[in-house]
């Protein structure tokens, strides 16, 4: 495929890490994997959702299992020693790859959500206090919405919610009037999955810390796409997962200031985080294996400081600046039509465009995409109240990343005017 | 299976000029189902014969995707003259032959909601239900 970029990427080189983009699509979805009735190449615009995995990636992880597979932290034997020293060092790659100050500030969780409800479940049920309000926004994904929703409604607290303005960007000052110095919290998404919108999360942590809150960020569309720098940001929680930046699913990452950290009760108990266990009590393990009960996703942690190497190696600027481009120029190709109607803002927007074609629905667009071997995310991309402000049931969303080109861009307008045809 | 093949003539047919749309007047019984995650919503209205078994006419009403709304459209047209007991008998096969197309797995949910109200709305008709509020088919 010839590639096109500005952003100085070799798009063709980095495709070539992919094996996945190389299938075709279009036969028996029944059975996993391809067969012999496959016939479309595959437009993959769907990274929001997941990204792919390069071969270094899946290679590190085959490594861990031929060559050093064994339990963490309590083996003395000599892979036990291997796998503990790569497990712990991934702690440490994922803290310097965010800013963070060392690997007792990193907790590996399931994914971003996990990461939410650990705070929520340890913070949240000790130091939220009736009378006090979490402050969130419209534009939350459900990861983040529904688990603040729920701790207020279980400790009695209030939760609001920050509006967001014509073009999709949140209101500042709807979050000014909102905060307040009975709010314990502050959330907001630093990019959201649905709009595109990068939010000024730093402005938005000062204004929390100004009254005494905490700020947490959702940044499962911010770290796979941008550098980020959680110290920077004076994040006190910063949350993503690893399957949106190129590593495995099943591992994310928590980042906590350590003093909160060292404050927090633990979240799941059991082996692993415990020190000295008596059948009186017992006392937990240092940061961050106090937050990490059972047997850790070890592979997937290989896997995701062999995905933070890869797109260190890329480069985040040229990473952010690629998918900007690809996300300014579906963005206007887009727009060149009156029946579709494009959310979030056109300037400063992450990689991602949502829209809806006017008389279609989303997943009856999805599904004719499909055909074309254009793969998108239709339906509520987990932000059912945002989607309820736009007042449309569903939408369709294009995500890009480093591997996408505009001719897949171009393959998206075609598929688009397709469904047209086909619903005129 | 594909996107396109799933479009054939009569369910974009349907879905553009959808059969026995509206409310009826004096339904036998009426429900209401909805996918949130679609946002599909149908409320299907049955009159009954006088022999309070079968289905004498149909009426949905509602929006959504083509797929669950040509599924609606079409079932107003084959319920009539089928007793409650066909009705209930009716599985995703007999919706998937309805309309003459595959459906691709996941989309499957909405093909049969239509199906799904009709058959919860009978059963609640008949105190073969508890009180349900609405129906769902997606997972």
């Amino acid at each position: 495929m010839p590639t096109s970029d500005a952003s100085g990427l070799d798009v063709e080189a980095i495709r070539e890490d992919f094996p996945i983009l190389e299938r075709k699509i279009g036969g028996d979805v029944t059975v996993p994997g391809p067969d012999e009735t496959d016939d479309q190449p595959l437009y993959y615009l769907d990274n929001a959702a997941t990204s792919h995995t390069p071969r270094q990636v899946v290679e590190a992880m085959t490594d861990y299992y031929y060559e050093y597979n064994s339990n963490v932290h309590r083996g003395i034997h000599s892979l036990s020693q291997e796998a503990s020293i790569a497990y712990e060092e991934a702690h440490d790659r994922a803290a310097e790859f965010v800013g963070a100050d060392g690997r007792e500030e990193v907790v590996f969780t399931k994914n971003t959500t996990e990461a939410f409800n650990l705070v929520a479940y340890t913070w949240g049920l000790t130091e939220l206090e009736p009378g006090e309000n979490v402050v969130t926004t419209q534009m939350e994904h459900h990861a983040s919405l529904v688990t603040w929703q729920q701790l207020c409604e279980k400790q009695g607290a209030e939760i609001r919610y920050v509006e967001i303005d014509e073009d999709g960007r949140l209101d500042m000052d709807d979050l000014r009037s909102k905060v307040d110095d009975d709010t314990a919290m502050v959330s907001a998404v630093h990019v959201s999955n649905t709009l595109g919108t990068i939010n000024p999360v730093s402005e938005i942590t000062d204004i929390a810390h100004e009254h005494g809150a905490l700020s947490f960020i959702d940044g499962a569309q911010a770290v796979p796409t941008r550098p980020v720098d959680v110290a920077e940001i004076d994040a006190d929680f910063y949350a993503f997962s690893g399957h949106k930046m190129l590593g495995p699913t099943g591992i994310g990452v928590l980042y906590g200031k350590q003093h909160l950290l060292e404050e927090l009760p633990p979240f799941l108990v059991g082996g692993a985080m415990i020190r000295r266990v008596e059948f009186e009590g017992t006392t937990w393990e240092d940061l961050p294996w106090k937050f990490e009960a059972g047997t850790p996703p070890i592979a997937e942690a290989v896997g995701l400081t062999a995905a933070i190497d890869y797109l260190e190696d890329v480069g985040m600027e040229a990473i952010e600046r690629h998918e900007s481009e690809l996300a300014r120029y579906a963005y206007d190709r887009l727009s060149e039509f009156d029946d579709i109607e494009i959310y979030g803002p056109h300037e400063e927007r992450g990689g991602l465009v949502g829209f809806n074609l006017e008389g279609v629905h989303a997943h009856d667009l999805s599904s004719i995409l499909d055909d074309h071997g254009v793969a998108v995310r239709a339906g509520d991309h987990c932000t059912q109240p945002l989607h309820d402000v736009l007042g449309v049931p569903a939408s369709t969303r294009a995500s890009f990343y480093l591997y996408n080109t505009r001719e897949e861009i171009d393959e998206l307008i075609d598929a688009v005017d397709t469904a047209r045809q086909l619903f005129a | 299976m594909s996107g396109s093949d799933m479009y054939r003539q009569q369910i974009l047919d349907h879905y553009k000029n959808p059969r026995n749309y509206g409310e009826m007047q004096d339904p036998d019984f009426s429900h209401v189902g909805e996918n949130p995650s679609c946002g599909d919503t149908i409320q299907v209205d049955v009159k009954l014969a006088d022999d309070d078994e079968t289905i004498e006419q149909v009426a949905f009403s509602g929006d959504g995707c083509a797929i669950s709304q040509a599924a609606a459209s079409l079932l107003t047209e084959t319920l009539p003259g089928k007793s409650i007991d066909e009705l209930q008998a009716m599985d995703t096969d007999d919706i998937v032959d309805m309309l003459g197309v595959d459906i691709s797995p996941m989309r499957i949910k909405c093909a049969v909601l239509a199906r799904q109200v009709a058959q919860d709305g009978s059963k609640l008709y008949r105190g073969e239900l508890d009180e349900k509020d609405r129906t769902i088919t997606e997972e």
